[in-house]
């Protein structure tokens, strides 16, 4: 069993809640004493129906205003995979936890209610989810009892979406016409849209293609930590733990080390107490070398001839998460795989507006929740690729270091 | 864990790795950190993980564990033998001491599972601890799924779930100010039936309650408790025996247990798989005070 994770958007009144709500409740994730909770909820409130979004609702605040002000992880699982859902809000004013969502998401699911057809809510949604790569892409056009299951209605909103998406870049879109409420196409086939072709959006979860979005080919080992036991029984132990961020590697292999530009070679690569004859994304191993090198954290170990140019000088996408804007001469931490160091803002070069695409170069600064193309000049070197090839070598945040927040999502260009 | 044809990982391979390379991170960049350990399911799995992380060399962190003074014999008797397994550094801040000392109250209403709050406040105040593991699960609670990875505490331990730090790919961000610490959660992807199914794949030693056993018992509030000289029956509350197992383990003045004949991990995994009540409204007296007790207890500096 595999594990998928995706991301959910959509408008406050698409019926997100219900979509999940349904997911969970029809996988059996959703328990009696969840369930009687919620309904025993609604009832108070004086509702005539079981209000499934209090059951993603978590937080105290969020109930009384019926809003989902922050992403929420749910988990349920088939026989087929487990998946992570990152349900995030809707509302524009929420786009950073949004980006939150998508940043580790492989699938993101955009709703839109068949009576609107595409809102501007729709389209800032699926350009946020392509501008982090998200690789699989599902328009799930709900709330089809509502329009008699019309499949003009859907062919229309389908056709009108498929040619938003040409002007992104969206490598694999799935449109499915639902209804959560009745549970249409959700988890079995609808019989009320025989027109219909494709599999429900369950099946389409359990059996989309995911083994072929890792970088098997490019080597990215980043150094997370080093294990030196110094113990009677390891006494020369000098292991190199970290998460593999795409390639495979083998013992044996000959590798460079960043930023020393020394090459070795793989001596082993163990996992716990065993040792294994190839590690790649997303194991978390320790590499140990034939050489005795001066290797340490934010140090990065990858092949020969394939390994990123160092550079202090980083152009990148990036979505401002905070009140105060971001500015140029603004000097902010950065934190790039195991590597932190500091980066000053050289430039904003445009801001994006996601609703229409529109690059704005007189923008000069981002505010919050904007998404723009800035440079910047880091204290060190950092060993990056474009975010396109790699979203582990290619993505880093901004700290503001008077408070402490994460600030700012960047992806390199 | 040996060569993949196709290169995928299995999802409980894949959590391992995510897992693991938070306890890293954590280690490479906070200062103080330590590991919460109740002697748990979830704290067993986090020893685990945390025992792979580093290993061939020691955890590079003590166990924390608060000792409400009710903690069941048999979940002590486990905790006392992984510490001697790993060699670790065992820290025990104790309810009772606590009390003692007028850190916290002891108004007698409150219970004890309430009262390790302060109590885990004043130990990582007074070890100056800038990171604390703990095993909370998102699925455990509603309040809880909005939980980061790492969770940041303010000088009061407070958490604001207002404002918490957006957490991106999985670039961690354990900035603090004096006074400050993380509660870092590596188990937030995790379930209960995952949780089981790595404990049955790691073959450790768990505390024997987790299997069904013979216990004398009492009905309150729909829960099984343990009869116990430090939780009285009430009026009209019955003693008898049955054979029963706990799902989660605290406090035995508020947790309880299910009847159940499932005695070993395959048919604990076989029982959870088909459970219709999740395991804190079944057992934990603790979150049925009010729909946002977790949150509440959360915001307070509870883990």
């Amino acid at each position: 069993m595999d594990l998928l994770r995706f991301a959910t958007a959509g408008s406050v009144d698409d019926g997100k809640s219900t979509l999940i709500g349904r997911l969970l409740l029809d996988s059996k994730a959703i328990f009696e004493d969840q369930l009687e909770a919620v309904e025993a909820t609604s009832k108070t409130k004086g509702f005539d129906y079981t209000d499934l979004a209090l059951l993603t609702d978590g937080l105290r605040s969020e109930r009384e205003q019926g809003i989902t002000i922050d992403v929420a992880y749910r988990y349920f699982a088939t026989p087929q995979r487990k998946f992570i859902i990152a349900d995030t809000p809707g509302h524009v004013q929420y786009t950073r936890n949004m980006v939150t969502g998508a940043s580790t998401a492989d699938l993101g699911l955009v709703l839109v209610d068949a009576r609107q057809g595409l809102t501007e809510q729709s389209r800032r949604h699926a350009v946020i989810l392509s501008l982090l790569r998200v690789p699989h892409l599902v328009l799930a056009v709900n709330k089809m009892d509502l329009v008699d299951w019309d499949e003009e209605t859907f062919n229309r909103i389908r056709q009108e979406f498929v040619q938003f998406a040409q002007r992104l870049n969206v490598p694999d879109l799935a449109v499915i016409p639902i209804s959560a409420l009745q549970g249409d196409n959700v988890v079995t086939r609808s019989e009320n849209m025989p027109w219909f072709e494709g599999s429900s959006l369950m099946h389409h979860l359990e059996n989309v293609h995911i083994a072929s979005d890792r970088d098997l080919r490019d080597v990215r080992f980043p150094v997370q930590y080093v294990v030196r036991p110094k113990s009677d029984d390891h006494h020369d132990y000098r292991g190199y733990a970290g998460r593999v961020a795409s390639g495979v590697l083998k013992p044996g292999d000959e590798v460079l080390v960043l930023p020393s530009g020394l090459t070795s070679r793989i001596a082993g690569i163990d996992l716990y107490d065993k040792e294994v004859d190839e590690a790649f994304p997303p194991m978390s191993v320790v590499v140990r070398l034939e050489d005795d090198l001066d290797v340490s954290r934010g140090d990065m170990i990858c092949r020969v001839r394939n390994a990123p140019e160092p550079t202090q000088d980083v152009d990148a996408m990036v979505c401002w998460m905070t009140r105060e804007p971001l500015r140029p001469g603004q000097k902010l931490a950065i934190k790039h795989t195991t590597r932190s160091a500091r980066a000053l803002v050289k430039d904003v070069q445009y801001r994006l507006d996601i609703n229409t695409l529109h690059r704005d170069q007189e923008a000069g600064e981002l505010g919050l929740n904007e998404i723009g193309r800035i440079r910047l000049r880091t204290t060190q070197q950092l060993f990056v690729d474009p975010y396109e090839q790699n979203r582990t070598t290619g993505s880093f945040i901004l700290i503001d270091e008077a408070t402490g927040s994460t600030v700012g999502a960047g992806m390199t260009n | 864990m040996q060569t993949h044809a196709d290169y995928r990982l299995s999802q409980l391979d894949e959590l391992e790795s995510e897992s693991i390379h938070i306890f890293r991170e954590v280690v490479a960049e906070l200062e103080r950190p330590v590991l919460m350990f109740s002697g748990g399911k979830d704290s067993i799995v986090m020893l685990r993980l945390a025992e792979k992380a580093f290993y061939p060399a020691r955890l590079p962190f003590p166990l924390l564990q608060v000792d409400t003074g009710l903690d069941f014999p048999e979940v002590l008797a486990t905790r006392d033998s992984w510490v001697e397994r790993l060699g670790a550094q065992m820290i025990v801040a104790s309810v009772d001491d606590a009390i003692a000392k007028g850190v916290v109250v002891d108004d007698g209403r409150t219970s004890r599972n309430r009262l390790q709050t302060g109590t885990l406040l004043d130990a990582i105040e007074s070890y100056g601890f800038t990171a604390a593991f703990g095993g909370g699960r998102r699925d455990e609670e509603k309040a809880r799924a909005k939980e980061r990875v790492y969770s940041h505490r303010d000088e009061f331990g407070q958490w604001d779930p207002k404002n918490q730090r957006p957490e991106l790919w999985s670039l961690y961000n354990g900035r603090l100010h004096a006074g400050e610490h993380m509660r870092i959660f590596p188990l937030s992807n995790w379930t209960e039936l995952d949780i089981w199914h790595y404990l049955q794949q790691e073959e450790v030693e768990i505390p024997s309650i987790y299997f069904a056993h013979r216990r004398r018992v009492f009905e309150r509030d729909g829960m099984l408790l343990s009869e116990h000289p430090a939780n009285p029956c009430r009026d009209g509350e019955v003693v008898t025996e049955r054979t029963v197992r706990f799902r989660t383990v605290g406090d035995l003045s508020l947790t309880g247990c299910v009847e159940s004949e499932a005695s070993t991990l395959a048919e604990i995994v076989e029982e959870v798989s088909v459970a219709r009540v999740t395991e804190r409204g079944a057992t934990r007296g603790d979150d049925r005070f009010s729909e946002a007790a977790m949150e509440d207890r959360k915001k307070e500096g509870y883990f």
